[in-house]
């Protein structure tokens, strides 16, 4: 038996007793299913002193749907999400991310909140104690160098591979925020700051791979909320390796509506390639008549553009982002015509 | 920190200690003493772990087990009455769906979780559920025909 590192678990049963719980132990952690999280403490990648496990807090194990709007609480499960009619009939982009997330056992136990706050991935940094103290520990942990890119200057590149953002990013959702005095909201879009450039110095608005959360210390994602649009479809697909259980080598949601002939609004967003789940910018451009060809290929262009896929998992990131491309183009025509 | 552990475990009120980073893998394990839950790759990758949280299947090697406080656990060893084997049992056995026999805990249990949400699945909802167990020997098929071998029994009134 391999003992893992000392820790006190807290588990409160309201949002009031998490809150106080987070405030009252700075350096704690969350713990959601743990699908992610106890992973990471078992390679000895992170030790936090204390987990407060939020499955236990009713406030925040609650789905409301309706053709109208659509709110998921923290601690509900994948399983769940992806299995409620509501959901799967007027949010269908969501439910179908839920169900392609990870294996059986993992969508019973893991969570909303987890799913949003994953870590992000990377070939040297999802490895054993042993094996990245082997070749020197990288600059996400506690090294200063980047074994993908040596001359990153401080830049991580770790991939952002959650299933659920890119799907409620097409949506324009929103997330509740909680800390110690009061709830704040604010786009899902602005949690994720992961934009890894080498070219401008990193702020508390623009991380890399290492800081990729807006999140302040101290802070619990609490809810993520939709209002549906009229007349929009929706899909999710993704590729990985293996079908049945396995994180993204790319994710890819679409949103579109169509008036006659024409695509009148397309919102498309990413997952797998870059530090941060990317909703394509620019697309009201190709919008306005019908996605032949020539709209596909400006299609391409922007996914070039945007995705920027580094070596941080077995699969190349040239063919991660041309697998963006294919993906992309084939949800838009397909939702486009059906 | 150490907290007190209730909860029923294989149909049986159950009270221990347990310290609050105990996985419940080795909960089971070694402090109970149940080993038919296997320990593969001990990181949310095999399913050899798989245990039924109130008839979920979850990965005990994933889990604390202070967190299935007042929950209902069943391992392998939960199956089967008076020396009879269960119908999911039956299924492995006679239809050659074990081979070395290490993943087979795993499956079972993904498996019995399975028969007691839907009696009748599909074999594609089969596959889908048993998606996050590995097996290095059998090669899936005879695992297929054991658990459609298990749904027979269990419509002839077999327990799963
Ligand atoms: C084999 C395997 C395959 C996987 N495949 C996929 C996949 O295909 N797609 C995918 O998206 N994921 C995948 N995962 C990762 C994981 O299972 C899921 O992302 C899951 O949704 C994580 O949720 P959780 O509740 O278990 O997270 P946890 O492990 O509990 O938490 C994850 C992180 O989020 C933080 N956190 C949790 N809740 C909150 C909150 N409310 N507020 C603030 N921070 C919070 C935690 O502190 C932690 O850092 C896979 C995991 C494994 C082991
Ligand atoms: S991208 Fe570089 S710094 Fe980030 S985890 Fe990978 S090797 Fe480490
Ligand atoms: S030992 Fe738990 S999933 Fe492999
Ligand atoms: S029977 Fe040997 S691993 Fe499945």
């Amino acid at each position: 038996m391999q003992a893992l590192p000392e820790f006190e678990l807290l588990r409160p049963t309201t949002l009031d007793d998490a809150r106080k719980a987070r405030a009252a132990h700075p350096e704690s952690q969350i713990i959601g299913g743990g699908t992610d999280l106890m992973v990471n403490i078992r390679r000895g990648i992170v030790a936090p002193p204390v987990l407060i496990d939020l499955t236990g807090v009713a406030e925040l194990r609650k789905i409301n749907a309706d053709e109208t709007s659509l709110e998921i609480g923290a601690s509900v499960t994948l399983v769940e999400l992806a299995a409620h009619p509501q959901v799967i009939k007027h949010y269908p982009v969501v439910a179908e991310a839920a169900a392609h997330i990870a294996g059986p056992m993992h969508r019973n136990m893991g969570t909303v909140g987890g799913n949003l706050c994953l870590d992000t991935r990377c070939i040297f940094y999802n490895q054993s104690e042993w094996w990245r103290g082997a070749i020197h520990h990288c600059l996400k942990t506690t090294g200063d160098i980047c074994h993908v890119a040596p001359k990153s200057r401080g830049v991580c590149f770790a991939t952002f591979s959650g299933d659920l953002a890119p799907a409620l990013m097409t949506l324009d959702a929103e997330i509740g925020v909680a800390r110690a005095d009061g709830i704040r909201a604010m786009p899902l879009n602005a949690l994720y700051i992961g934009y890894a450039r080498q070219d401008e110095p990193q702020t508390a608005t623009r991380g890399d791979g290492k800081h990729f959360l807006s999140l302040r210390p101290g802070e619990i994602v609490t809810s993520v909320s939709v209002k549906n649009t009229p007349g929009l479809r929706s899909a999710y697909d993704k590729i990985r390796i293996r079908r049945s259980i396995e994180f993204p080598v790319c994710g890819v949601a679409v949103a579109l509506r169509r008036d006659g002939d024409a695509l009148i609004d397309l919102r498309v967003a990413f997952t797998g390639t870059n530090s941060r789940p990317v909703r394509l910018e620019g697309t009201a451009a190709l919008c306005g008549g019908t996605p032949d060809a020539r709209v596909l290929q400006d299609l391409d262009a922007l996914v070039r553009d945007q995705v920027m896929a580094m070596k941080t998992t077995f699969t190349p990131g040239h063919y991660r982002r041309r697998v963006a491309g294919v993906l992309a183009r084939r949800l838009v025509t397909r939702l486009f015509e059906s | 920190m150490a907290q007190l552990l209730q909860l029923t475990l294989n149909g049986r009120a159950r009270v221990d200690a347990v310290p609050d980073n105990l996985l419940l893998l080795y909960y089971l394990r070694e402090l109970v003493g149940l080993t038919g839950t296997k320990t593969g790759c001990d990181g949310g990758e095999c399913g050899a772990c798989t245990v039924l949280i109130d008839d979920e299947p979850r990965l005990s090697c994933l889990m604390l087990a202070a967190s299935v406080a007042g929950r209902r656990v069943d391992t392998v060893e939960s199956l089967g009455e008076d020396g009879q084997l269960s119908a999911v049992q039956r299924g492995f056995h006679e239809k050659l769906g074990s081979q070395c026999g290490y993943c087979t805990p795993g499956f079972i249990m993904s498996s019995v979780g399975l028969l007691r949400r839907n009696p009748r699945p599909t074999d594609d909802e089969i596959r889908a559920a048993l998606g996050g167990n590995i097996c290095r020997c059998t090669g899936y098929v005879k695992i297929i025909e054991a658990v459609k071998h298990a749904i027979e029994l269990h419509e002839a009134g077999v327990e799963p």
